[in-house]
């Protein structure tokens, strides 16, 4: 099976080739595979074995085998990783990667003449898609490699990737395609996902390999009540540190990372080399942070999920989760980081960041002891990446919409795709799809000769330049000042809070905010100084179902808590004291005044999906009692609401009679919805993303998607646009029936707690992300106070400025 | 306690703010509109008519073509209360000469309703510098009594001055979390109108040059349900 060549090359490493590694090699011809194996499995050369073989059998010109992975580092990676072996084989070939980060130069000459294996991003690849000369680019082309396909396969990034394997399988009918996933709950669907329709893909698995070795880290002070900075912990990270030879500590926000890299840089008193990486670094710190780590010259590199996903840094043998893993898959994903050698188990410690963390710690770890592995929801493509795809279609070529049609079908997540959905999405991209008014001369696509394509060719550039199914909150670039290096990037947001002296972490520096310039934030260096928190967040990640069942069970009574730390069986006897704790089949509720806000926290357990729901709707009732809610946020275990009144009968505010009528009304309303118009409408190029460096500074220009979302509403309520919104918003704000059966579940049983001031559980989620804020009447009642304290502030109440109250 | 109907109205009276500029009391309605009761006059800036069909134009997205309807069933309402003899359209009252010609026929009769019955002015703008004929008076810009009407507020203009241009938007910090409202911007000498149009964005006042325009004693007027006024310059911001 093994070329003679290729088994001396084995050899001489001192390697044996795996059984799955031979199992693919064996079924090089079949149309699709999906291989299943832990990371360190020797996935990515089981990836690509067959196509070294059959470049080392027969020359071939232009593209061979495209890799696509969802990072960009990861495609930097698997290059450095492949070099050596085609080198050492004496293989006359190219190897290139091409994602954001390329040079044009290199782009261009990528695009006349392709190299052999080309390692890629989805948006790199729908870029050359949208070419007109994409026939000619992947002429040759004959494998397809998806890493971490299991990543990709729960968001939109992997939908657009499937859709344009679709359209590469048109190009090249005999194409085979190969993914590679870590352990996941269900091989089968993925599968499904990946083969092209209705054809379904073989699933190879690799030994699971041992039991990891994971441990709760002592510390010497106890973890705070509330915060999620882990900094309590830097002495003896760093202790771990200094024991292990290269470590990874992966922590779940940008900001987090930042603050928690100062403190390990506090106390690291050898001065041992230790790097930063996470997504808002400019593109040169990251770089030469991977480089050092390749290099082996790094001892440690606080990270987020940017570093997450299969990069193979060989000496990693220890690695440490600050803050509780919101899911179990990823844990153990992140844990397969350390010790890359097949047989030895991982080392990892988890450090929880609060007392509520360290329970969810502990629960995490008997998940994955009990190999309790989190189920992925099911979902069907969303439509908003159809109408990019085929705005997409029509830029590389003319096209006729039966046949894009029965191309789309083929990608796994689309097989479902009715032909009205279709219709509507083509009709979209035309015409807009509005029901009132038709944009009959300044069409999009027109149809010419039965083909379908671009009215005017210049709109190509703008397409080209909306591509891609992440929609980043805003953000602005850091520099320093003069021309400085760039150091990364703050959101919008936070950028409009700072006034010149304000000083702020990034890139593990304190910088001091000199002011804007030409969209760019301009900062000097403020060693020394105590930084203002920095406050840009990274993804924002929801704890599993599963792991919140866990939680429950340990919290609700006392004879769980043997294997907690004395510390926290402490801080819940006092949260007993003071409240209650809360049990499965009952309501714990707490109201407690905290500066100015009234709060109430109902402790569901029933998952942030569910309680996000439950937040729009109680604070409808609260609206129409008169309580004057002005916001909530839901985590997995609790909802958290605050307002200007104070609860004190929150049992009608649960009655399932009431809380149904109104619903839909009420959704359509909130921020939520909005937020999620906002995203499926870049994606579906009804707005432009705003691009570093391109937005105009002509601000007025630009309105907030808000007003699209409003106007739709009243003029067009049942637009493409606007049901896409409501389909999306389903999938985060879970149905109905499942806040009925907990509140089934509970029966009335509410127990209402007057604390005196916040509680030791209350607490952790007052610093959660993700507040959505009401604007109801509590908004115009909270400005005017605001207003006339600003006027008294500032000396001017004069008598010339009244307010004359009318009837509307 | 609890009403059973599915919406729930604010029974909050609409609140109106007066001032006076140059001997002139004036009237900043919440919906952003100017009104000069003792002359007759309303006053609006920035409609941008005809919007999403100059994007669609020029190659853009297909935005919602609603915005022209929608901006003009405001003014409507605005007319309706009030009763003016005069309106004044302080320029860039349609995204570009050309979507001026290209306003569709329902959008021209409503226009039409509108203008009748009262003298209209559209004061020109930096995007419709030349309007077709529909109806009213074109004017570079115009002077009633004390105040002096324009698109672009002059650095060192007289006293009196009502401009446009500019979209003002302030943000204030509240106890129900930080708001962001269009405002009317004014000081002793010089008002600003916000946009009025449905598709407008806006800009923050204390950006330059907006902020550069205004004494140290400016207020802001911000639109909404109601209107409220704030200083322009607070002690934070100082």
């Amino acid at each position: 099976m093994l070329p003679e060549k290729f088994q001396y090359w084995f050899a001489r490493r001192g390697w044996c080739p795996h059984p799955h590694q031979l199992e693919l090699l064996a079924q090089a011809d079949t149309p699709a595979t999906l291989l299943v194996a832990p990371t360190g499995g020797g996935k990515t050369l089981a990836g690509f074995l067959p196509t070294l073989i059959d470049l080392d059998r027969a020359p071939h010109d232009g593209m061979h085998t495209l890799y696509v992975s969802p990072l960009k580092a990861l495609a930097a990676d698997i290059k450095r990783n492949l070099q050596s072996p085609a080198e050492e084989l004496n293989l006359n070939i190219r190897i290139e990667d091409r994602t954001g980060d390329t040079k044009q130069s290199a782009r261009q000459r990528q695009r006349h003449d392709p190299p052999q294996i080309l390692l890629t991003t989805p948006e790199s690849l729908t870029l050359l898609l949208s070419y007109e000369d994409a026939p000619r680019i992947f002429a040759g082309l004959k494998r397809v490699v998806v890493d971490e396909i299991h990543a990709l396969a729960e968001s939109k990034r992997g939908d657009q990737l499937m859709l344009c394997l679709s359209r590469l399988q048109a190009l090249r009918p005999s194409l085979t395609r190969v993914g590679l996933s870590a352990t996941v709950e269900n091989p089968a669907r993925l599968a499904q996902y990946l083969a092209p329709n209705p054809q379904a893909a073989r699933i190879v698995h690799a030994d699971p390999g041992p039991m990891p070795d994971i441990q709760l880290l002592e510390t010497a002070h106890p973890p705070p009540w509330a915060g999620s900075g882990g900094r309590h912990a830097a002495p003896e990270v760093m202790q771990a540190i200094r024991e292990a030879n290269t470590t990874l500590v992966f922590i779940n926000t940008r900001a987090l990372a930042e603050l928690f890299f100062r403190a390990l840089w506090d106390v690291n008193t050898e001065d041992l080399p230790i790097g930063i990486h996470h997504g808002s670094l400019a593109r040169e710190a990251r770089s030469k942070v991977e480089a050092a780590m390749v290099g082996g010259t790094l001892r440690a590199v606080v990270c987020t999920g940017s570093l997450d996903l299969g990069i193979d840094w060989g000496n990693v043998d220890l690695v440490i989760q600050v803050g509780a893993p919101k899911n179990v898959k990823r844990l153990v994903q992140r844990i397969g980081r350390a010790n890359h050698r097949y047989n030895t188990p991982s080392r990892a410690l988890l450090v929880p960041a609060n007392r509520f963390e360290v329970v969810e710690c502990r629960a995490a770890l008997d998940a994955v002891f009990a190999k309790d592995l989190d189920a992925d929801p099911d979902r069907n493509g969303p439509l908003d990446v159809l109408c990019q795809h085929i705005l997409i279609t029509a830029c590389s070529a003319p096209f006729d919409a039966d046949t894009l049609y029965r191309q789309v079908k083929t990608a796994g997540p689309y097989a479902d795709l009715p032909r009205a959905n279709f219709d509507r999405c083509l009709e979209f991209c035309a015409t807009g799809g509005y029901a009132l008014r038709a944009y009959d001369r300044w069409q999009r696509l027109m149809q010419r000769d039965g083909l379908w394509s671009l009215r005017d060719p210049r709109s190509g550039r703008a397409i080209r330049m909306n591509i891609g199914t992440i929609v980043e909150v805003e953000t602005l670039a850091v520099r320093t000042r003069g021309r400085g290096a760039p150091l990364g990037e703050v959101e919008e947001a936070f950028a409009a809070t700072l006034t010149p002296g304000d000083t702020f972490l990034i890139g593990g520096q304190t910088v001091r905010y000199e002011g804007l310039r030409e969209m760019t934030v301009e900062v000097s260096k403020a060693a020394g100084k105590k930084p203002m928190i920095a406050v840009f967040s990274g993804v924002k990640m929801a704890t599993s179902l599963e792991l919140s069942n866990r939680v429950i069970a340990m919290l609700s009574d006392p004879v769980h808590w043997g294997n907690l730390p004395g510390h926290t069986q402490d801080w819940l006897e006092l949260q007993r004291h003071i409240s209650a704790l809360p049990q499965p089949g009952r309501l714990l509720a707490e109201t407690f005044w905290r500066a100015d806000r009234a709060y109430l926290a109902l402790y569901t357990f029933a998952g942030r999906n569910a309680n996000q729901t439950l937040g729009l709707l109680v604070t409808r009732r609260m609206e129409e009692a008169g309580l004057n809610p002005t916001g909530f946020v839901a985590t997995d275990y609790a909802l958290l609401i605050w307002g200007l009144t104070r609860v004190t009968e929150p049992a009608p505010l649960l009655d399932p009679r009431n809380l149904r009528a109104g619903l839909d009304l009420w959704l359509s309303e909130n921020a939520v919805m909005k937020r999620t118009f906002r995203s499926a409408a870049v994606i579906a190029g009804l707005i432009e993303r705003n691009l570093p460096g391109k937005r105009k500074t002509g601000r007025q220009a630009t309105f907030s998607s808000d007003i699209l979302y409003d106007t739709l509403r009243k003029y067009d309520p049942d637009h493409l646009m606007m049901q896409i919104t409501r389909a999306e918003a389903a999938r985060g704000l879970v149905d109905y029936g499942r806040i009925e059966a907990m509140l089934d579940r509970i029966q009335g049983r509410i127990d209402l707690v007057e604390a005196p001031h916040v509680t030791p559980i209350a607490a952790p989620v007052l610093l959660e992300l993700g507040k959505v804020p009401i604007r109801g009447r509590a908004q115009e009642t909270a400005l005017a106070e605001a207003a006339a304290d600003l006027m008294a502030e500032a000396g001017l109440t004069d008598v010339q400025h009244q307010t004359i109250k009318q009837k509307s | 306690m609890i009403a059973e109907s599915g919406s729930f109205l604010f029974c909050i009276a609409m609140t109106v703010t007066q001032f006076v500029l140059s001997g002139a009391t004036l009237t900043a309605r919440p919906s952003g509109a100017l009104w000069w009761a003792e002359a007759s006059i309303l006053c609006v800036a920035d409609l941008h008519l005809g919007k999403s069909e100059r994007m669609a134009r020029l190659g853009g997205s297909l935005l919602p073509p609603y915005e022209t309807q929608e901006t003009l069933a405001r003014l409507q309402a605005e007319i309706d209360a009030l009763q003016p003899r005069s309106v004044i359209s302080l320029g860039d009252s349609f995204d570009d000469s050309t979507a001026a010609q290209h306003v569709d026929d329902a959008a021209l009769r409503h226009l039409g309703a509108l203008m009748s019955g009262r003298r209209w002015l559209w004061i020109a703008g930096n995007h419709d510098p030349d309007l077709p004929d529909i109806g009213g008076s074109h004017m570079e810009e115009v002077s009633r009594g004390p105040l002096t009407f324009r698109h672009i507020a002059r650095p060192r203009s007289n006293a009196g001055e009502v401009s446009g241009h500019y979209h003002p938007k302030t943000r204030v910090a509240t106890r129900a979390g930080t708001l962001s409202r269009p405002c009317f911007v004014h000081d002793d000498t010089r008002l600003i109108l916000p946009a009025f149009g449905a598709y407008t964005g806006g800009l923050n006042c204390t950006a330059s040059p907006l902020a550069s325009l205004f004494s140290d004693n400016a207020r802001c007027i911000l639109t909404g349900k109601t209107t409220s006024t704030v200083p322009l310059i607070t002690r934070a911001s100082a």
